[in-house]
This record gives structure tokens, C-alpha cells and sequence, in this order.
């Protein structure tokens, strides 16, 4: 089994975020950049395939340069190779379009996304790959199993899940539940040395164009200070919950 | 020219999540001076369309599928939105809304854009305000093609009435879908309760509980309140509740009306998945919790005796 895992390059969750350049960018100054962490939740399980059904796994990011350090600890963890395809990451169609050029040509059975970038927040580049790659996708994946030719999946929905079944190729959105939190892999030293020999190869982009730009950015507002009720008054929270937030 | 919102509905029902996509796409279709249309699949009664000022509707069957089934309700909307002539298709910020939109954009060969909140900014091109850095930020995008679909944030445009209800047209028809690779088996329903998404309200509990057998504090306000209960990461990590009710920046995003957050300390990953939640109010022992900086209500005080009052409290307003 060949299994692509699209890894998304993002400021780590406990950054602070501001923007420059008159609010146009994204301000990565002191900025610790991780793998997306639905994205991680995905190599995780391509890596149990690879370990259990002596799947290959191909770990690629579309971005410049910059994104090799996690493309690196991907090969850390236990990828077997990365592609990274030089070109901007503009907007979600533009990442899935290169993505399905390259995926194209390499015949993967299984695609793995992240449900959603925590930067971009799209949660559209797989529905779009898979779609121009004409495969089924599967959003918000929760369990893959295969058994044979067939795979056993499950998806979140609001209020449950649905159990599916299938066959390769396909695409998934992963997230969390499709692998525990102990099971997520810190590279090791071995693991770290083993990633330098390793190959990482930057493919050039083909032509395509992305279909949105960005034109600025807006923090939220500041938000007014908590308003404090003593904890032998409940009568009076309620009575603010109802009559001054209508909340209740 | 027209407008096409995709109206999901549950057991034959409209989910409110798409009645506010209707009061959207309303708004922008009287901007654009143009009909609303929408999409459903098995809904029993179109009079609540009609009072949303939709101007037709396609009512879709279901007999060919037990369940959702995106391949052909994204060929479907995209069958229509292309004999309509639709610049732009709408869906709501719900798992099925979310799911279709980027799939629906790439049949109909249009931009999406998710996560918008309020009205396009402008319609030629078109131009969208939308949350991104998982609530952290927003960012104004603009789309280099005519056709757009969008997904609207959920709870971030309100459900509004119409002052004339409009006189529907229904259709009933079925489209074509190639086959696909993957099929729904079941669907297994959490629990009876609300979920997350769909929920007004929702109560959450953080490690401050102390374990899942003091659970019942968070669930006897949530039923009191007809709230969705959540969780914060280390109580879904640890096995006290399931991972679906984890949220935050790694878990689901809530936009209730109201948050209440009981023994959570307010990580920034956890208020970045609470932070489009309209009223906050938070429960801890802890003055210092970050939770009191991005809350409206704070009691500083002991889960264990605050929450059974403010239940049975409650509980009596709603019994009087
Ligand atoms: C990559 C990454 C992603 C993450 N994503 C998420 C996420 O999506 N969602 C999330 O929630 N977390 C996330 N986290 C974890 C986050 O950093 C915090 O560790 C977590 O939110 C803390 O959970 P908590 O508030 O339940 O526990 P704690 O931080 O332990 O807080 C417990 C609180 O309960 C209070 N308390 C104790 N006793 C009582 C009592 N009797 N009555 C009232 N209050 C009491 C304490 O004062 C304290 O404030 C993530 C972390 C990382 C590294
Ligand atoms: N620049 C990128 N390179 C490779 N994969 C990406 C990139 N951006 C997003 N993805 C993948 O697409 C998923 C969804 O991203 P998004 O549509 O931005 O929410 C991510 O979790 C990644 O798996």
C-alpha cells in the first residue's frame, strides 16, 4: 500500500498571533512552527501501516523552503520520504491542485489530509484533491481499518458517527480519535539520524492559479474585563445571564 | 442569476443551522436583486422555506439513500446551481455543511470559501470576511472567479423572519451521480441529548472535576439547561469522556449562545475553539485562571457546591 500524508506547516497552538506588513502577513517572529496537528494525527496511522502492513509512506508539504524542518521531523517520526513542491501555499485550491499533479502521477492507494490546517482553517484541501483526482473523500475520519480489499471507516457527524465501507484509493480528512494522543510518535535520536539519509525531494510547481487572495488580516476586538459574581450570589448570575446577556 | 443554499434537514426536519442559512442567503439575495433557491434532501414540509422568503425549492428524495450521501448531493447541487445559473451556492458551518462545500466548489468549479461570518463585504468580485488562525483571527479573502460557494459560520448571522413569506415553487426530481467507492452502513447516534454543533448552550468540564464520576454535575445542568455537554483535551485524553466531546483548537469548535465552563483552566488551545461562542461565563477555584480573561461571568468558587446550586436554582425557574 502507497500512502501520501499532506502535511501543513502551522505556528505552533500556544503562539501569539499578529500580522505586519500593514496587516497583509503573517507575523512568524519568534513563531515555533509544528506539524498541523490533524495532519500529525494522520502520519500517526499511516505509520501504523506502514509498520503493520509494510505500507510506504510519503509525507509532502507544498511551500518553500521553510516547511523542510517539519517535512524532516515527519522522516523523523518514520516517513520514508518527503516531497516538498516549491511553490506558495495561496489558498486551498492552489495546495490541492499541486497536490493532485503530483499524487497523479504516483498512484497512491491512500491519501491522508488533516480534517483542517488550525491556521488556514479551510478544512478544504482533501475534499478538493480527492475531487480532482476523481476518489472518494472522507471528512472528519475517525477509524480506517482495512481488511483485505476492504476498508472500514467512520466518520464524525454532529451528535454521532457513521460507519462506512470502502475500497482504495481514497482520501481522508483525519482528526483526532483516529489515533489515541499516546500513540502520536516523538522522533528519537535514531529516528532523527535516520531522517538525514533520507530523501527529500522539491519538485517544481506546475501552472495553476489560486482561486482567492487574501487581502488583509483583523485580530479580534479586546474584550471587556470578566464581571465577577460572588459565589454565594447565584441568584444574581442567573438574574445576569437572563436579563443583561440573554443567554438563557 | 440566482442564489442556492443547501438546506439539510434531520428525520424530514430542517436543522437550524440551514434556517439560518436561508436568512443568509436571503439577505444576499435581495442585495443582489436575485432568487433564492434551495436544496434539500427529504424534507417533509416546505412552509418554513416559504417564511424564510426562499423562492423555490427543490425537495429532493431520499428513497434512494438511507443516509447522507455526498456524492449525490454535491452532484445534485451542482446539477442545479448550474441550470439555475447560480453565482453562488450556500452551506451551513455544520458536518454535512463542511464536508460538501469544498467537494461542491471543485464539481462546480468555483472558489470556496468556509468559516465566513456576516454579510460578503462586496459582490463584485466578491469579497468575504472569514475566522481563521482557529478563531484567533480573521482575514478579509477575495475570490478570482465569478462562482463561489461558501459555508457559513455557524450562529454568526442569526436566524431572521421574513416579513411576507414568499410563495414557493417545489420540485421534485431526481439527478444523476456516478457510483461511488464508499457507502454508509449505519449511523450510530452518540446520545439522545444535543449535540455540540447544533447546541444553544453547552456546559464543559475541565480536569477541575476531578474525575469522571463527578460527571454528573456537568450533566444534570446541561439537562437542565437543554445544553450539549464538552470537555476540555486531558478529560477526553484520560478516558473520562469521549473524544467527541473534547473541544478546542484540536477539538470542535463551539459557537453557542452560551459557554459554561466548569474546572477548566482556559489554555489558550482550549479558548481558541470556544472563543466564537457569544456569552462565556466560567466556574474555578483559581482567581488567576486565564479562563477569567476571556470570560463575561466569572464565580471564583468550588465546582462541587456552585454547580448543584445553580442547577436546582435553575431548575426551579424552569419548573415555575
Ligand atoms: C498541541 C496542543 C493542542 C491542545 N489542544 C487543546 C484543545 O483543543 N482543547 C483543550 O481543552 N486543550 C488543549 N490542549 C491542552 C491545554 O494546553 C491544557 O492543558 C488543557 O486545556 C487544560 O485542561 P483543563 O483546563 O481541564 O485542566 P487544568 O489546566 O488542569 O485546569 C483545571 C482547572 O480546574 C480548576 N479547579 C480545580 N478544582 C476545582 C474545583 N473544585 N472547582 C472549580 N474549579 C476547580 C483549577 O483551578 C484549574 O484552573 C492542547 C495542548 C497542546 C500542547
Ligand atoms: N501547504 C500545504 N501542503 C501540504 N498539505 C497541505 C497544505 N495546506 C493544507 N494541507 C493539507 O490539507 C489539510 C486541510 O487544510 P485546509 O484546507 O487548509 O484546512 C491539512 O490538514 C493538510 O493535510
Amino acid at each position: 500500500m502507497k500512502i501520501l500524508v499532506c502535511i501543513s506547516n502551522v505556528p505552533d497552538t500556544t503562539s501569539k498571533i499578529n500580522f505586519i506588513d500593514e496587516n497583509r502577513a503573517f507575523d512568524n517572529q519568534g513563531v515555533t512552527f509544528v506539524i498541523n496537528p490533524n495532519d500529525e494525527f494522520g502520519l500517526t496511522r499511516a505509520i501504523w501501516f506502514q509498520k503493520k502492513e509494510s505500507a510506504t509512506v510519503t509525507v509532502a508539504s507544498v511551500g518553500d523552503a521553510s516547511c523542510e524542518a517539519i517535512l524532516r521531523k515527519c522522516l523523523a517520526i518514520g516517513a520514508d520520504n518527503a516531497v516538498r513542491i516549491d511553490a506558495e501555499a495561496k489558498d486551498g485550491f492552489y495546495v490541492a491542485a499541486h497536490l493532485a499533479a503530483y499524487a497523479e502521477k504516483e498512484a497512491f492507494d491512500l491519501i491522508i489530509t488533516g480534517r483542517e490546517s488550525i491556521d488556514y482553517n479551510g478544512g478544504m484541501v482533501g475534499g478538493i484533491l480527492a475531487t480532482l483526482l476523481k476518489i472518494p473523500y472522507l471528512a472528519n475520519c475517525i477509524s480506517l481499518e482495512k481488511e483485505g480489499d476492504a476498508i472500514h471507516l467512520q466518520r464524525e457527524i454532529d451528535g454521532g458517527k457513521e460507519i462506512l465501507k470502502g475500497t482504495l484509493p481514497l482520501v481522508i480528512g483525519a482528526q483526532k480519535g483516529l489515533v489515541e494522543e499516546k500513540d502520536l510518535i516523538i522522533p528519537n535520536m535514531r529516528g532523527i539520524m535516520q531522517a538525514r539519509q533520507k530523501s527529500l525531494t522539491v519538485l517544481t510547481p506546475t501552472e495553476s492559479n489560486p482561486s482567492s487572495s487574501i487581502s488583509t488580516f483583523q485580530k479580534p476586538p479586546a474584550k471587556g474585563p470578566v464581571k465577577l459574581v460572588e459565589a454565594n450570589n447565584i441568584d444574581l448570575l442567573i438574574d445576569l445571564l437572563q436579563n443583561e446577556a440573554n443567554a438563557l | 442569476m440566482s442564489v442556492l443554499i443547501y438546506i439539510e434537514t434531520r428525520e424530514g426536519k430542517i436543522k437550524k443551522s440551514s434556517l439560518e442559512v436561508a436568512s443568509y442567503g436571503r439577505a444576499i439575495a435581495d442585495a443582489k436583486k436575485s432568487p433564492l433557491i434551495a436544496v434539500s434532501f427529504g424534507l417533509e414540509d416546505t412552509s418554513l422555506l416559504s417564511e424564510r422568503g426562499v423562492n423555490k425549492v427543490y425537495a429532493i428524495s431520499t428513497e434512494q439513500d438511507a443516509y447522507f450521501n455526498v456524492n449525490r448531493y454535491s452532484s445534485t447541487l451542482v446539477q442545479i446551481a448550474t441550470s439555475e445559473g447560480a453565482e453562488l451556492v450556500i452551506v451551513s458551518g455544520s458536518a454535512n455543511g463542511r464536508y460538501l462545500g469544498p467537494i461542491v466548489a471543485a464539481k462546480f468549479e468555483a472558489t470556496y470559501f468556509s468559516n465566513v461570518i456576516g454579510l460578503p463585504l462586496s459582490y463584485k468580485p466578491l469579497e468575504v470576511k472569514r475566522s481563521c488562525f482557529t478563531n484567533k483571527a480573521f482575514n478579509q479573502s477575495i475570490s478570482h472567479k465569478d462562482k463561489v460557494v461558501i459555508s457559513l459560520s455557524t450562529n454568526s448571522f442569526g436566524v431572521h423572519d421574513q416579513e411576507n413569506s414568499s410563495e414557493i415553487i417545489e420540485i421534485t426530481s431526481d439527478y444523476e451521480a456516478s457510483a461511488s467507492a464508499l457507502e454508509v452502513i449505519s449511523v450510530e447516534k452518540s446520545t439522545d441529548k444535543v449535540s455540540i454543533a447544533d447546541a444553544d448552550i453547552v456546559v464543559s468540564g475541565g480536569r477541575g472535576l476531578k474525575g469522571p464520576e463527578n460527571w454528573h454535575l456537568i450533566e444534570d445542568l446541561a439537562s437542565v439547561l437543554g445544553a450539549a455537554t464538552a470537555c476540555s483535551k486531558p478529560v477526553s485524553d484520560m478516558g473520562w469522556r469521549p473524544h467527541s466531546e473534547h473541544v478546542g483548537q484540536t477539538g470542535k469548535p463551539v459557537a453557542s449562545n452560551l459557554y459554561i465552563a466548569i474546572g477548566v483552566s482556559g489554555a489558550i488551545q482550549h479558548l481558541a475553539g470556544i472563543n466564537s461562542s457569544k456569552v462565556k461565563v466560567v466556574i474555578n477555584t483559581d482567581p488567576e485562571a486565564p479562563f477569567f480573561k476571556a470570560a463575561d461571568y466569572g464565580i471564583v468558587g468550588d465546582a462541587f457546591e456552585v454547580v448543584p446550586e445553580l442547577t436546582s436554582k435553575l431548575k426551579a425557574l424552569k419548573e415555575a
